[in-house]
């Protein structure tokens, strides 16, 4: 087949998607000198809020952009706090094991993807949660997590309080701009086009030349190593690791009310929702169960009059998608 | 006027049967596909035409049988694999990525498929679609399209991996005689191009115009083959189409 004689080409991003980039930019070299001027509170808060975007971003990818829809994602949570436990107890120093540990945890992502990816959707996601039971009892049974009573990284003490919350500021600052950053390249990349194929339809998918087992690995390792830095990475924040809260179902919980209220399958919607849901924490965090029902009812008045999420505010009134993962053609003289 | 075969087939099937439960849908099917030929399956509703296509693509493995593509056994090998080694499939119930648009849909089977790289992809993609008449419609959802652009949509996508062969299946259903006429130049055009061809058809006068052998399948065997006027002639396949769903 003959090429045109003007190139076909790729449509450079939208004025307006450059201006988000480069305020984006702006924000987070503000935010990289934010420890030095605000209180520890206000320090210890934001490493939530990049914790949560980690977390939202990780499973979009996951469900939103390859259509892995799991809600066992507390396994690797878990299991990245408790690698990072058991090698600092071995002598390595804390913050590398931040990220060694999400590291390891990736390989122990291997090994299950063997088998949960050759699962239909129902049977992987009930089969996700299953694991990260099942893990989470293995744990349990560890004599230095002391059962549910759970071990502290007290290694950590020996930096001076300060000192220690701006260095896992840093890190995370740093941890979520890298996971923002890249699955934004994964996605503009053949390896997400790959996966929208595949959430699509998967057998044409494989029809057109798409080896689909190899590419939903790829990401769910990826997915796999993210959540489990930002597990490390609260860790650290909260120095203590029990079973139960490292593997607990609300990690999953928090993931699913940010990607479906922020815009599943969209790049900023994710992002938006963490900002939203840590906002309602701020906000409702205190009232206990009463916080939890919150949650639910924001949830429910989303699906009811914004299902596609806070980015349908756009897409409702004929706006393009901010940040469109979207590639248009552009045509010769239109 | 019957080419005179000597090159060794692009494609050949040794004893093929597949299965569903008791359900035995392809019987011992032997075919051999020449390069560069056109070739016509035409066969009743269920006879098992779209099955062949499906073992032949590797979209599900067979229960018995051999097929070898230029050689090479694909015993065992995926739908994917045969698809980089260059057979190409359409649905007959069109099966696109709708959650992306037109362009994206063949720019990620050309990336795929075809293993090209972003750019050469975009080439690509956009070539297809022009000869399709699918340029107007690149940057619209997949989503968006109507079922006769669906079906050109599996027609270009499959042509975006840049396959050697293609296999059609009942892509002509629906269309008015001029989107026929458009059809079947461009099939011929892609011929003469070196691509081969399989087209499951049953717009017959816009088969005929294309396809140099046919077969006709019925309960899962190959009835007849041969010559395209031969085929329609024989008894049997008069029987086996008049004994079920009628033109
Ligand atoms: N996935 C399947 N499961 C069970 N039966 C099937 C399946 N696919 C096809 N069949 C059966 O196989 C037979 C042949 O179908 P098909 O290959 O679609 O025929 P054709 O394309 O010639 O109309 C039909 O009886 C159909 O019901
Ligand atoms: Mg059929």
């Amino acid at each position: 087949m003959s090429r045109a004689a003007i190139a076909d080409k790729i449509m450079p991003m939208p004025k307006g998607d450059k201006l988000i980039v480069l305020a984006a930019g702006l924000l987070l070299l503000g935010l990289g000198a934010l420890p030095f001027l605000a209180p520890a509170l206000i320090v210890d808060k934001m490493i939530m809020l990049f914790i949560l975007i980690i977390f939202a971003v990780m499973w979009n990818l996951l469900a939103g952009y390859a259509g892995l829809i799991s809600v066992g994602q507390q396994a690797f949570v878990g299991l990245g706090g408790y690698a990072m436990v058991r090698m600092v107890d071995a002598g390595l120093p804390p913050f590398p094991a931040i990220f060694v540990a999400a590291l390891v945890t990736g390989a122990l992502a291997f090994v299950l993807s063997l088998f949960v990816l050759r699962m239909k959707a129902g049977e992987f996601a009930i089969a996700t949660w299953v694991i990260a039971e099942v893990i989470r009892a293995i744990v349990s049974f560890d004599p230095i997590v002391q059962g549910e009573t759970g071990t502290s990284v007290v290694a950590l003490n020996a930096y001076a309080p300060e000192m220690r919350r701006m260095t896992i500021y840093l890190l995370a600052l740093v941890s979520m701009a890298g996971a923002v950053w890249g699955t934004w390249a994964l996605l503009k990349g053949r390896t997400g086009a790959e996966a929208q194929a595949i959430r699509d339809d998967e057998d044409a998918a494989a029809s057109v030349g798409i080896s689909t087992f190899r590419v939903k690995q790829r990401i769910y390792i990826l997915a796999s190593v993210g959540c489990a830095l930002a597990g490390t990475l609260w860790l650290a924040s909260s120095i203590t690791f029990q079973p139960r809260t490292g593997f607990g179902i609300q990690w999953s919980i928090f993931m699913l009310f940010m990607v479906l209220v922020g815009g599943i399958g969209t790049f900023i919607g994710p992002i938006l929702g963490a900002l939203l849901f840590f906002a309602l924490q701020e906000i409702f965090g205190d009232f206990g169960a009463w916080y939890l029902a919150g949650l639910g009812l924001v949830a429910i008045l989303f699906a009811l009059y914004l299902p596609r999420g806070i980015v349908g505010l756009w897409l409702d009134r004929g706006y393009n998608e901010p940040l469109s993962m979207r590639r248009r053609l552009k045509l010769p003289r239109g | 006027m019957r080419a005179v075969v000597t090159a060794d087939p692009i494609l050949r099937a040794r004893g093929v049967n597949k299965s569903y439960g008791a359900l035995k849908v392809l019987h011992d099917v032997d075919i051999d596909v020449l390069p560069g030929e056109a070739l016509g399956i035409v066969g009743p509703n269920g006879a098992g035409k779209t099955t062949l296509f499906g073992a032949l693509a590797g979209s599900f493995p067979v229960t018995s049988g051999a097929i070898s593509f230029n050689g090479i056994d694909l015993t065992g090998t995926r739908a994917s694999d045969r698809c980089q080694l260059g057979i190409a499939r359409t649905h007959q119930v069109p099966r696109p990525f709708l959650g992306m648009t037109v362009f994206e849909n063949l720019l990620v089977a050309a990336q795929s498929g075809a293993r090209l790289d972003a750019a050469a992809a975009t080439g690509r993609a956009a070539d297809v679609l022009r000869r399709t008449g699918l340029a107007d419609a690149a940057n619209r959802p997949a989503a968006a399209l109507g079922l006769l652009d669906r079906k050109r949509l599996e027609v270009a996508r499959a042509l975006a991996t840049g396959p050697k062969l293609i296999l059609l299946d009942e892509i002509g259903g629906g269309l008015t005689e001029s989107e026929l006429i458009a059809l079947v130049d461009l099939i011929q055009s892609l011929r003469s191009e070196g691509l081969t061809i399989v087209w499951i058809e049953h717009i017959l006068h816009a088969l005929m115009r294309v396809v140099t052998r046919l077969i006709c399948m019925s309960e899962g065997r190959i009835l007849a083959e041969g010559e395209p006027r031969d085929v329609m002639a024989n008894a049997e396949v008069q029987r086996a189409y008049l004994g079920s769903s009628p033109e």
